[in-house]
């Protein structure tokens, strides 16, 4: 047997080359004779394109080319898709304006790309890119979420009327609002849930290479899911057939989401790499990124909650504004409409929810999944609403959420707002974790705050999510234009060491050893032994990527069902060399055996045999010994916790200090836990970073981005963030055979509202019943000074 | 306009013509195929590019090539001892200190120049002394650990 199968806390196969600067990025990457692209940018938010002089630039040192909007259309290149159709609550389709790979005519935010440079060198394609005139009229362009959709606002598109992508709604009206109406309480909150900028510290970079002799393209690009860039980029956008495209995704430095999208920049080294008749090299520096990387949240909500006089809510009804940006990116659409409200349940019995979404378009970078995706937002409106209710009523928090806990016998349940929960004890994860926290502790934590002359408060939450996206069926009646399932290939060797062929992508995620590790565990293999190849649309037969926390779940299934199929064939060719029956082979501890007999084969054994069929009964017995399986899940899996923050606040200056963080989670089974806390840890981190410290702005007048770096934009540091007290429960997820349920993404919806309910907490003395995301020192010093009504208006 | 540079990186002697705007970081990169060495911010702060100059942690792409004229670098690709890890890149790996990586030669080498300073280094001292280093995946927790666990490793 092995010690490196599943639950093991083996250290990553990943690491030695990561750690020694073998990592092998896009960037790192350089093709023979390759060129360099640099990017024309907008540096408008609006404005109308009169004409662009490119000559200058053209006849500038190194330069090979400048291709502009009307290069691409002259070759017939298409947009950039959306790949999910919303509805209006009319029944009419969203509006879906053009997202040309560079601007027809228009600029529509700063930063949308104008024209492309190629030369010898990167320095020389900069130089050349400062030459390209363009002559923009300016126009006025908005940027403010709440009121993008009022008539007098600068139009984005004119094929959106008021701004306006889609007017949509989810749930029951009716039974939220006699439930409300019926209510003895009602609590009300007006929340923004702000823009955020993803941040994977490796910038995108693409390298477009065309073969002449081949008369084939590869892409080297930093996403997500080669296969979908492939699918997106040839079918959308170059018209070419998939045998002409290979996509390569190398290691890549985080993503988050924001690597997920089919970007321009894809497109036009690909396109442009033919064009010119060498590689061509793209790579992003940070100003870029925040120019052009799809961004995160940026809701604006009011949410109201019914409560009986016993405290047990009657109804939930929420109206957002969501910001999709200037264009729709691959998921825009559905990031805050299917991926946000139907886990608006939370963990509650709540029993009439209704959702309504505007969906608006902004002179602003494109918004799309970052992690959490949708269900961050819903998070924190409900623990938020949730915890405002407590106050308003008199419970105390853990209470209140006592009193409307789905109770695990209730399990699985039917939510009113169209999911079905695969289980779990969502109490028993609130009592572990005020346990683990030391509630009972507190008021004396904040006695001697106090006598210190500091704020102390305490916040909860209790999150669930959705993971595992998706069963195809369900995206599919819900305007998805794709399957959302996950392919795996597993070949044994002649030699007996194993490949296995996943179409998700770790880029951060520890694939190379989560996914050797359930090999280990079924074939009873070392994790030496297995090789884990992902990121090439040449080596996998299809895949549709990370994201969603869904790799494990959906990819990782697929491996395992496919290593069934390998045992099975396995017993045959041991049944056939054993002269006994297939039915009687049993696999175990590495060994196919026949039953009740001493007579094995060893795994390695097999494997060779499979390669070497001398004497098969061929019209039975296939030589080879590899097996595809393509998992399509049943269900979402949830996983859900309890997180508990505690702060610390300076009246004087309104510094918040995080003094304790206690998480408990329920991921179901884990397959390595030190990969799984990592995840936790840098989730709750980045869900901390938007409670305290970031925040995209847009300047209202210009459209001008304001956090366009690290000076402006605040990324956590270490010195921002404490360490954390983690732990799990376990409830197998019945949605798949591993019964994982899903671990990278909770901390980030968890966290926010756990840490700004420990804020609000530390200020209720002080009159302050809300504050906005982040939580900055300013914002918590006016809150302090000015009272809570001058906070609420900002 | 090209200008000759010469130094020492991980124990070579190196020397190139070079454009004379060339960052340190690209010369690393560019000229001697070190991508270990990476480029994460264009405003100095993310800390991805830090390597050793003389000894001393340096953002590399603070730095231009000629300013490191007649120095000694050290890189990321510098720091182990043939197939032995250095105590700080092993305690990287015991604590699972990364996710992506892209972060990492950064952190190493800043968590090498912390613990040369600070032998016994306590939890705030190592979060304070990676101020200029930016981690979007470990949320720091794994780090911290990692950066005390290999001080200690280091002799401290
Ligand atoms: S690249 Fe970010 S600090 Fe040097
Ligand atoms: S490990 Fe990915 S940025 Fe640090």
């Amino acid at each position: 047997m092995t010690d490196t199968g599943i639950g093991a806390r083996v250290l990553r196969k990943e690491d030695r080359r990561f750690l020694t600067g073998g990592g092998r990025y896009v960037d790192d990457i350089n093709r023979p004779n390759q060129t360099h692209a640099v990017l024309v940018r907008s540096p408008h938010a609006h404005a109308t394109i009169n004409g662009i002089n490119a000559k200058a630039a053209e006849s500038a040192p190194g330069v090979i080319a400048v291709f502009a909007g009307a290069d691409t259309a002259a070759d017939g290149l298409g947009g950039l898709p959306c790949g999910w159709l919303i509805n209006s609550k009319d029944g009419s389709p969203m509006a879906e304006p053009a997202h040309p790979v560079l601007a027809q005519g228009k600029v529509r935010h700063v930063g949308d790309p104008v024209a492309v440079v190629i030369a010898e060198t990167r320095g020389q394609a900069r130089d050349a890119a400062e030459l390209v005139e363009v002559d923009y009229t300016e126009l006025p362009s908005v940027v403010d979420t709440a009121t993008a959709a009022n008539p007098d606002q600068p139009q984005v598109h004119d094929e959106a009327a008021n701004n306006t992508c889609y007017d949509w709604e989810f749930g029951d009206k009716a039974g939220a609002d006699a439930g409300l109406a019926n209510a003895h309480h009602v609590t009300k909150l007006d929340l923004v849930n702000q823009r955020l900028v993803p941040n994977a510290i490796e910038p995108r970079a693409a390298i477009g290479d065309y073969d002449s002799g081949e008369d084939r393209y590869t892409l080297y690009t930093t996403t997500q899911n080669p296969h979908v860039i492939r699918l997106l980029m040839c079918t959308a956008v170059l018209n070419l057939p998939e045998t002409k495209v290979r996509v390569v995704a190398p290691d890549v430095g985080g993503g988050f989401g924001s690597k997920i999208y089919h970007y321009a920049e894809e497109a036009l080294v690909t396109w442009a790499s033919r064009k010119v008749g060498r590689p061509v090299k793209w790579t992003a520096d940070r100003t870029e990124a925040f120019l052009s990387d799809a961004q995160g949240r940026d809701h604006v909500t009011h949410v109201e909650l019914g409560l009986d006089k016993d405290g047990k809510f009657t109804a939930l009804k929420i109206s957002t504004v969501a910001n999709l940006g200037a264009y729709l990116s691959t998921f825009g659409s559905a990031i805050p409409t299917y991926f946000y409200a139907p886990i608006l349940a939370g963990v509650y019995t709540t029993p009439a929810i209704y959702c309504e979404v505007l969906g608006v378009f902004t002179h602003s970078v494109a918004v799309d999944a970052y992690r959490g995706a949708g269900r961050p937002e819903a998070c924190y409106l409900l623990e938020r609403v949730v915890d405002a209710a407590a106050r308003e009523t008199g419970l105390d928090p853990a209470e209140i959420r006592r009193r409307n806990f789905i109770p695990e016998s209730a399990q699985p349940y039917q939510t009113p707002i169209a999911l079905v929960y695969d289980g779990g004890n969502y109490q028993k994860n609130m009592e572990d974790c005020l346990a683990a926290a030391d509630a009972a502790g507190f008021e004396a934590r904040k006695a001697e705050s106090a006598a210190r002359g500091m704020l102390r408060g305490f916040g909860l939450c209790c999150y669930i999510e959705f993971c595992g996206a998706a069963p195809s069926a369900v995206a599919g009646a819900l305007g998805a234009r794709a399957g959302l399932y996950e392919a795996a290939t597993v070949r044994v060797n002649p030699s007996g060491s194993i490949s296995v062929m996943t179409g998700t992508h770790g880029h951060g995620q520890s694939h190379e050893t989560t996914f050797a590790q359930l090999v280990s565990e079924q074939l009873g293999v070392d994790i030496g032994a297995v090789e884990i190849v992902h990121g090439d649309t040449d080596k996998i037969a299809f895949g549709m990527g990370t994201y969603g926390s869904r790799s494990l779940p959906v990819g990782g299934t697929a491996i395992v069902k496919s290593l069934d199929k390998v045992i099975d064939k396995g017993k045959k060719i041991a049944g056939h060399i054993l002269e006994a029956s297939a039915d009687d082979i049993e696999f175990k501890d590495g060994q196919f055996a026949v039953s009740g007999t001493d007579k094995a084969l060893a795994f390695g054994e097999v494997a060779g045999a499979a390669y070497v069929p001398h004497n098969y009964p061929l019209e039975e017995l296939e030589p080879g010994l590899e097996e595809t399986t393509y998992f399509d899940p049943p269900n979402f899996t949830f996983p859900a916790g309890c997180y508990i923050c505690e702060v610390e606040i300076d009246k004087d200056t309104g510094v918040t200090r995080i003094d304790r963080f206690t998480a408990v989670d329920d991921f179901g089974v884990l397959v390595n836990p030190n990969i799984v806390e990592g995840q936790v840890h840098g989730g709750l981190v980045q869900g901390i970073g938007q409670a305290l410290y970031e925040g995209c702005q847009y300047d209202a007048e210009s459209g001008q981005l304001i956090t366009g770096s690290y000076m402006d934009y605040c990324m956590p540091k270490a010195s921002d963030v404490p360490s954390f007290a983690i732990s799990t429960n376990e409830t197998k997820s019945p949605t798949n055979p591993l019964g994982v349920r899903g671990c990278g993404e909770a901390g980030a919806i968890g966290a926010p509202p756990a840490v700004i309910n420990a804020v609000v907490d530390a200020l209720k003395d002080h009159g302050v019943t809300h504050i906005d995301m982040p939580a900055t020192p300013e914002k918590v010093w006016r809150a302090i000074h000015g009272g809570a009504t001058a906070m609420a208006a900002e | 306009m090209t200008m000759n540079v010469s130094m020492t990186v991980n124990g070579k002697a190196v020397a190139a013509e070079v454009e004379p705007r060339t960052l340190l970081v690209q010369y690393l990169r560019e000229h001697l195929g070190l991508t270990g060495t990476h480029v994460g911010c264009d405003t100095s702060q993310c800390g991805a590019c830090v390597v050793h100059v003389d000894g001393a942690s340096v953002k590399a792409c603070t730095m231009l090539a000629a300013q490191a004229e007649g120095a000694t670098v050290v890189t990321i690709e510098g720091l182990a001892n043939g197939d032995a890890l250095h105590p700080m890149q092993e305690a990287f790996r015991d604590n699972h200190g990364l996710q992506c990586g892209f972060c990492t030669p950064g952190m190493v080498m800043s968590a090498v120049d912390i613990a040369t300073r600070h032998p016994n280094p306590s939890e705030q001292t190592v979060r304070e002394q990676l101020e200029g280093n930016i981690c979007r995946c470990t949320g720091y927790h794994n780090i911290v650990k990692a950066v005390q666990a290999g001080a200690k490793a280091m002799g401290g």
